[in-house]
């Protein structure tokens, strides 16, 4: 058991750490400078003049959705990025001749991604408490959410490199549907406030569902039902996981 | 237990872009065996090797590696083979010894017995000092050393090697040869493919030739002298030739004024040898033109 699940599964994550960590100019610190900028132009300029939302002052109530979006882009793009690049250098063919079973590599690349989205998460909560007293009301929910969220989007990062053909291909998905779906998923505002039109239209997307239970998490306020909520999240990611890993053991991108 | 270290059966390989690169081979080698796999460029070498070692789809048939399924055990497959793969797979960013490390860890082998044996591989392959640099820094050879250094970590009972001397200087080549015959002698099959004919004709003692995804040649090296056909001898005189020689039963081409090429599938050198002189031509030296290998080869795959 030890020797072959737990010291192969301990060598991918910490292989997967050090690469981020070591590059932490580029993968953590921009998420801390945006987060910076979003407080100052949102929180300060913008904020005062919007007033409060739901008895939270504007920047209080968007403060989740601040942390939580870096959160989604890091970890798809901790995945994508590592697990293409070693299709690229061709390195990924150290595993694959190696006994590691399938689950193992993917857990080992997913586990690689949720560390980045806590170290990101955690980076710009400490921004964040710099300009507010703000308590998390459920500290649980909140790194379960976390937790989650990152667990999903690595997943969904690894597919998505493993259909990548060019290292252009890695940025669509972030780009046209990830930031997309971030921004009308709530963040900014809340959904419930919506006209109705666009709260069913809302109901599609999944961040919506993960900006809202992490609201929940940390500031106590329930926009979407929380049971239902989690429900979603945790199907998308099961479906997600069920598919990575049989396009992992098909050997589709990786093997001729 | 199987006598073999590799059995392929009725092996068919039709890539996604409808080349069909392997065509119903069967091949066995034997345990212990330094084994020569021939063949000219697109033969479908890497392609075989490559389903060996899992990096490949099989379309039908089996393949089995000390008797067990590559499809049924990968897992127990894959911890008997240690491969050397034709284009390099080095990770740019981290050292030899971080993906040495990483190998040892994805075979489950603990930290302080891996750091032993990187210490005693890299020695071994005269690359200890070139640990701490990224192969950005390596030299071909460097890399090519590290290549066979990731596909020995596990102690492998087979050792495939995809063209593991190409690019190598000579010194280097001969260096390798030796490390590879003293692993032989420890146990470890050997699987050979190469382009340089007279590495696999000093290693190897069976050989396969496989042309246009079909086997075409398994035989023992030794056999392979003992196939009748065509030489030619390329013959120095310490003389001028005046004119051309003739012999019968040889084709004779002029090269210079003091080299002659004589090509016979009858005659032995000193049946020629003496012919000449007896028309008083004073022989200063004679060599094969080609090996006997290079011309089976060549006889084998030519279209
Ligand atoms: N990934 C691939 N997709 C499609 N066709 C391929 C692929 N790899 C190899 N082929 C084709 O399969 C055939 C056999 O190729 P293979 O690489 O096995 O030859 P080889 O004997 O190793 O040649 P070389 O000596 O040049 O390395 C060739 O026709 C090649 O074009
Ligand atoms: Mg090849």
């Amino acid at each position: 058991m030890k020797k072959e699940i737990l010291i192969p599964y301990q060598t991918i994550v910490i292989k997967e750490f050090l690469r981020f960590a070591r590059i932490w100019i580029q993968t953590i610190l921009p998420s801390v400078v945006t987060m910076f900028l979003y407080i100052i132009i949102f929180g300060n300029f913008i904020g005062e003049r919007i007033g409060e939302i739901k008895n939270f002052s504007y920047m209080d109530y968007i403060i989740p959705g601040l942390i939580i979006m870096p959160v989604i882009s890091n970890s798809y793009m901790n995945v994508v990025g590592s697990f293409y690049s070693s299709r690229f250098m061709k390195s990924i063919e150290e595993l694959l001749v190696s006994p590691v079973p399938n689950n193992i590599i993917l857990l080992g690349y997913i586990t690689g991604g949720v560390l980045r989205g806590f170290a990101v998460g955690i980076a710009v909560y400490v921004v964040v408490t710099f300009f507010t007293d703000l308590e998390i009301v459920n500290i649980w929910l909140t790194v379960f959410m976390t937790f989650m969220t990152a667990f999903l989007f690595s997943t969904a990062g690894f597919i998505n490199a493993v259909f990548a053909k060019t290292w252009d291909d890695i940025n669509i998905v972030p780009t046209f549907i990830l930031a997309p779906l971030t921004y009308l998923g709530g963040t900014f505002f809340a959904i419930d406030l919506l006209p109705e039109i666009w709260q069913n239209i809302s109901l599609f997307n999944p961040i919506a569902y993960i900006v809202s239970a992490f609201r929940y998490g940390f500031l106590g306020i329930e926009e979407m039902n929380i049971e239902f909520s989690i429900l979603i999240i945790t199907s998308i990611t099961f479906i997600l996981y069920i598919i990575a890993l049989s396009l992992l053991s098909k050997g589709t991108g990786i093997k001729n | 237990m199987s006598e073999n270290a590799i059995d392929i059966i009725n092996l068919d390989k039709i890539y996604k872009n409808r080349v069909q690169a392997l065509n119903c081979i069967n091949l066995s080698v034997k345990k212990g065996d330094l084994f020569a796999f021939l063949g000219p460029n697109g033969a479908g070498k890497s392609t075989v090797i490559g389903i060996i070692s899992s990096l490949v789809t099989i379309t039908s048939g089996r393949v089995c590696v000390f008797g067990d399924d590559i499809q049924q055990k990968p897992e127990l497959v894959k911890r008997n083979i240690g491969l050397v793969p034709q284009e390099y797979n080095l990770n740019q960013f981290i050292t030899v010894e971080e993906t040495m490390f990483n190998i040892a860890g994805y075979f489950g082998i603990e930290k302080r017995l891996a750091a032993e044996k990187i210490y005693k591989l890299l020695n071994q392959l005269g690359i200890w000092n070139k640990r701490k640099n990224t192969p950005r820094e390596l030299s071909g050879g460097m890399k090519r050393r590290m290549m066979i250094a990731k596909a020995l970590i596990h102690d492998p009972k087979l050792l495939i090697l995809d063209e593991p001397t190409a690019g190598v200087d000579t010194e280097l080549r001969l260096n390798m040869w030796d490390f590879f015959k003293e692993l032989n002698e420890q146990g470890v099959t050997i699987i050979l493919t190469t382009h340089y004919l007279e590495e696999a004709e000093r290693l190897c003692k069976n050989l396969a030739i496989i042309h246009k995804g079909n086997i075409v040649q398994k035989s023992t090296m030794d056999e392979i002298y003992r196939i009748k056909n065509q030489h030619t001898y390329i013959v120095k005189t310490t003389q001028p030739l005046n004119g051309m020689p003739v012999i019968d039963d040889c084709e004779i081409d002029k090269i210079d004024s003091y080299t002659c090429e004589i090509t016979t599938d009858t005659m032995s050198v000193t049946d020629i040898i003496e012919k000449l002189k007896y028309m008083k031509i004073d022989v200063g030296s004679i060599l094969n033109k080609r090996n006997k290998l290079e011309e089976v080869f060549i006889q084998l795959t030519d279209d």
